[in-house]
Parts: structure tokens; sequence; C-alpha cells
């Protein structure tokens, strides 16, 4: 697989998922989409990336280890549960704030913060197993 | 996008919750944020121990004050996200589990001080720590839960990092016990769900104290038999009780001696709460009318442990053949469902945890002093350190329920709950398996221990980190062995909120539902 077209358009194809990865991870709160299915996209992409290039090229890409990367998210999904302690509601419950940036009304939330995790934790688990298979073709 | 804000409050918890509720849901969640930062390190190998250590002894002060909370103010409740029970997902603590969460901790922090001599820099690179923050995330989220779908995710948290921890270092013959043990206990685990499946066509909930109450209110024409017998089976199996203990033997042997000695503990102990969650609390009728087969099983669950004990050369084998005939007296205790079988039951679970933690730790000190696991080879332990010899005697006594240690005092309860309902027989078995176990364990006394060795000892001393544990462990049975009227009394009130789960449903639904 490392005819010079798709090594050429590989690159491009994985900026593009990444970024779509990230609008379904966003778009899920209110409609389809999520942490889980936007990590399974971003995974894909990094997949492309590395039968094009090799799986070194996507460790380096990715700079942490994509275990750390999955850890990540689950210490960030733990915190968003955690959060509400400060707030005297229950564990996970859904707290908002609204920033106003540059006049725009932008709605954050712990609820967001979770979906983050998953789509970290997604991320990480399936990058790890797509780079072990991968390598254990190359053996 | 204007959403318009719909009015929940009748939906939600509108009360404010008290700090101290919160110790319901900090056991698990601090596992997994504790977990997730050892991962984070995973290639800090020196950070690793001293990160694990610490978060678990949190992890027992946690329990301790839930359990001090539970005790007095009765089971506490917390539901994720805020909405009400039965939607809501509850965390519900009461004594029985806060009891069993608090002995797991313990054990769990005995065997992080433990591996960190016995697990070298490629077990920790390959992940221990993380793992074994996981697992415990998961055994004290299957005790604390409310919920018995929420039940079946925890088991699956537990058991998919016991995977990772029994198949550390992937030797081959590690590989090979990781599969019949994986093999069998997703069997048990798919059964779990479609049973909690069914389960949930019947009653429409999964909330325990709700399904408790349903329970009890439409008895006459629920299909609960059947629900009571696959729940049986379902977490019998992952008990290892017979006839499907035969995963136990085959595979823990096999990993890290301190693996082996966290899995000895944790993991088939929370198959007996489940089954102790379940029958006791939820289809105690049901309970009655399968009282003679559960009997029955646990009495050939004890028996097979002991003989096969008995049979065995490897002490590691003998060890595993050793947790399974315990499991075979909390299963007589369980068949009872008196308040003095219950308890029995729940004191037997207790004492194993701490004392086979403790036997797969000694067994692995002496592989390492002696290089050999094989009993027709190791001799000689007596002489090399009398005192790890005393603290290996002590646990071998309470592990065959002599008294004044704390296998003595459930077993009495047992059998006397037994003798009271005219079982005669099953209270012999459990006296013939003690007898049977004595003779195992005296056998490796006597041949491990006493007999002069063939060849020369390892002559490095035993660290102090990996003895200090295994005191810890024998110090606890003999204490709860000597002074068990503290613990007694909790664990027969926590007996009691079993078979009449009204406080614990009316922590979950004040007003009632």
């Amino acid at each position: 697989m490392t005819t010079l077209i798709f090594r050429t358009v590989a690159p491009f194809l994985t900026a593009l998922m990444v970024l779509f990865s990230l609008f379904v991870l966003l778009r899920g709160h209110n409609e389809p989409g999520g942490g889980f299915i936007g990590g399974l996209i971003a995974v894909s992409a990094f997949a492309i990336y590395g039968i094009a290039n090799g799986i070194a090229a996507v460790r380096r890409a990715l700079w942490f280890h994509p275990m750390a990367i999955s850890a990540f998210g689950l210490f960030i999904a733990a915190i968003a549960g955690l959060m509400s302690i400060f707030f005297a509601v229950p564990f996970m419950t859904g707290l908002w704030v609204y920033p106003v940036i540059l006049g725009v009304e932008i709605p954050l939330s712990s609820v967001m913060l979770f979906d983050t995790g998953v789509y970290l934790v997604v991320v990480g688990a399936i990058t790890s197993i797509a780079l072990a298979l991968e390598a254990e073709e190359d053996a | 996008m204007a959403v318009t804000p719909t009015d929940l409050s009748a939906a939600l918890v509108m009360t404010p919750v008290a700090p101290a509720d919160w110790l319901v849901v900090l056991p698990p969640a601090w596992c997994i944020l504790a977990g997730a930062v050892l991962l984070m390190a995973r290639k800090s190998l020196h950070l690793q121990g001293f990160l694990a250590v610490p978060a678990l002894a949190v992890l027992v002060l946690l329990d301790a004050l839930l359990l001090a909370h539970v005790a007095e103010n009765g089971p506490v409740m917390m539901v994720m996200g805020r909405w009400l029970p039965p939607f809501g997902i509850a965390f519900t603590a009461d004594l029985t589990g806060v009891l069993f969460a608090l002995a797991g901790a313990v054990v769990a922090l005995a065997g992080a001080v433990h591996a960190l001599t016995d697990i070298d820099g490629s077990g920790r690179r390959y992940g221990f720590y993380p793992f074994l923050l996981l697992l415990m995330a998961g055994v004290s989220g299957a005790f604390l839960t409310g919920d018995i779908f929420n039940l079946y995710v925890w088991f699956e948290v537990l058991l998919i990092s016991s995977f990772g921890l029994i198949t550390l270092g992937s030797e081959p013959r590690q590989i090979d016990g990781a599969i019949k043990y994986a093999f069998l206990n997703l069997i048990a685990t798919t059964l779990f769900l479609i049973t909690t499946g069914y389960l949930y066509g019947i009653f429409g909930t999964l909330n325990m104290a709700d399904i408790a109450t349903k329970a009890a209110a439409g008895r006459a024409e629920l299909p609960l038999m059947t629900l009571a017998m696959l729940y049986l089976t379902a977490f019998g199996m992952k008990a290892a009780a017979f006839p499907v203990n035969f995963w136990l033997p085959a595979s823990y042997h096999t990993p890290r001696i301190v693996v082996s000695a966290l899995f000895a503990g944790l993991l088939t102990k929370v198959g007996i709460y489940a089954l102790l969650r379940t029958l006791i609390m939820l289809f105690p009728v049901e309970r009655e009318e399968l009282s003679f087969v559960i009997a029955l099983t646990g009495a050939a669950t004890m028996l097979l442990g002991a003989l096969g004990a008995l049979g065995q050369n490897d002490i590691r084998r003998l060890l595993g053949y050793l947790v399974i005939s315990g499991i075979g007296i909390m299963l007589a205790g369980l068949s009872l469902g008196s308040p003095g079988g219950t308890g029995g039951a729940i004191f037997y679970a207790l004492h194993s945890m701490v004392v086979m933690t403790g036997l797969y730790m000694a067994a692995g000190l002496a592989g390492r002093l002696s290089g050999t696991f094989d009993l027709s080879r190791l001799g000689g332990l007596y002489t090399r350190s009398a005192l790890f010899s005393a603290l290996s005697l002590v646990l071998f006594f309470a592990v065959s329920g002599l008294p004044p240690f704390s296998g003595f005092w459930p077993k009495v309860m047992v059998a006397k709950a037994a003798m009271d309902i005219g079982a005669w027989w099953l209270a012999a078995v459990v006296f013939l398996s003690g007898f049977l176990t004595t003779i195992a364990v005296g056998r490796v006394f006597l041949l491990a221990y006493w007999r002069p060795a063939d060849g020369a000892l390892a002559a490095e001393a035993i660290p102090a980190s990996a003895l200090l544990p295994l005191a810890v462990l024998t110090v606890l049975t003999v204490v709860f062995g000597l002074f068990p009227d503290a613990l007694l009394s909790t664990i027969q009130l926590a007996a009691q909120g079993l078979a009449d789960p009204r406080a614990y449903v009316g922590s979950v639904f004040p007003g009632g539902n």
C-alpha cells in the first residue's frame, strides 16, 4: 500500500478525518454523534496514516503513547463526574456554564468534558490495538 | 441554538447532597482516577509503587469511613446524574457491601505492598499497578452498586482487568491458564447478562431495591424461580462452585504469585457477594425452595476442594483447591438463609479474603526461598526462617478453621445454623472438610517446613516489604479470631439487613415507591 498516490493523499485524508471526528464529537450532544463514534473516526484516520507511512510515523505524529492518551481520557471523564461534589448535587450531574466569547454565547458542560474523555479513551485504546496489529504484520 | 429549558425538577434529586454521602461513589471513582494516573505514568517504573500504595491506602480509608457512616446512619444511597431512582443508576451501600469492600481494599493494599518486590520491572512496564487499581474499581463498584445491570458492568471492569493481570508476563502456560479462566468466566458473565435481560423484561426495572419490592408484591404470578436458578448458575460459576469449579485450579497457579493472591482473595468472593445479594435479598422465597440444591452443591464443593487439596503436589494448586473448599462453606451458609447461616457465609467470605491472600503470599515466599513450588522437593523452611514459618502455621490453622483463629467462628455459625434446622449431615460435612483441610495443610507444613532441605536454600533475606503484608494479614486473622465480638455483631446486622431489606429500600425510596 505504498503507492505514490496513496502516500501523497494520506496526510490530507488523515487531517480531514480528524477534523470530522471532532465535528462528530461536538455535534453529539443533541444530535447523532458523540465521543465513541468520533473516536472511532479518528482511529480510522490514524490507521490510514499508518498504512501509508508505517507505524513509526503514526507514533511520532501522536506524540503521546496511545495508552497514555486513553488514560488521560479516563482521567478527565472521572473528573467530569467528580466536579459535582462542589455543587452539592449527585455524582455525574450535568453542570453548565455559558461564557460569552467574542460576542457568542458558548454553552460548555461537564457532559461535554465526559464525552471528550470517552473520545480520548476510544482514540487511545483502539489506536494501540491497530498499531499492535500492524506491527505484527511488519514483523 | 436556543433550547427552551424544560422544568425537570419532578424527575431530579432536589435536596442538596451531604458530603458524607459521596463516600458511596468515591471508592470506585477514586480507583479509576488513580488507575488513569498510573497508566499515564506507566513508563516511570519507580513511581508506580510509590503512587499505587498510597492510593490503595486512601481506598482503605474511604471504605473505613463509609463503614462508619453506614453503621451509624443505615444504608446510604446516591443516584448518578441526579435522576431519581429507579431511573437514575443508584449506588447503595449497606453493611454487607461495605464490609466486603473494606476487606477487599485491605487485601489489595497488602497485595500492592507485597508486589513491590514480587513484581519486577517488566511486570510494572506491562502495567501491574494500573490493572490492580482498575480491578479494585470493578470490585468496589460491584460491592457498592444498587443496580443489577450496573453490577454486570462492574463485573466486566474487574474481569477485563483480571485478564490483563493473569497474562502478565505472557508466558505460554499463563496464556493456557488465562484461556481456561477467560472462557468459563465469559460464559458465566453472558449468562448473567441474559438473566438480567430476562429480569428487566419481567420487572421493567433494574434497581435492586425496586426489584426486591416488586418481587415481594408479585411473587404469585412472576417466574422468579427461573431467575433465581439462572443467577445461581451464573454466580456459582464465578464463585467456582461444584461442578463448575474446574477453571480455578487450572488457572490460579499460572500468574505471578501476587496476582494469584489477589484473585484468590477477591474474585470468587464477588461471586459469593452477588449470590447473597440476589438470592437472600431479592429472591428469598425461591432460595428457600432451592435450599437443598444449594446445600448439596456446597457440601460437594467443600469435600471436593478438601480432597483435591490432599492430592496436589504443587502448593499453588493445593491453595486453589482450598479456595474452592471455602466457597463450599459460604454456599452452605447461603443455603440455610437463617441469620446464622447468612452471617456465617459473610464472615467466612471476609475471613477467606484475608487468609487466602496471605497463604498465596506465604507460598510465593516459600517458592522464592526454595526455587520450587513442588512439595516433593521443598524443605527446610523452618530452619531458614522461624518467623515466616510461624506466620504460615497460623494461616494454615486459620484456613482449617481451628480456634483461636478467624476461620473458627464462621464455621461454628454455619454448623450451628445447619443443626438448628436438623441438617446434621451438612454440619458433619463442614467439620469433615475442616478435618481434611487440616491434613492437607499439615502435610505442607510437614514436608515444606519441617523436613530438612535437600540442597541449600536461597541465601537472600526475605525483604521486609514482602513479609510485612503477610504479617499484617496474619495479625488480622488472629485479632478477629480472639476478639470476634465487634465484627460478629456488625455481621449479624448485615445479615439482618439482607434478609429484611426495608432499610435498604427506604434509603433508595425515602417516601416509599
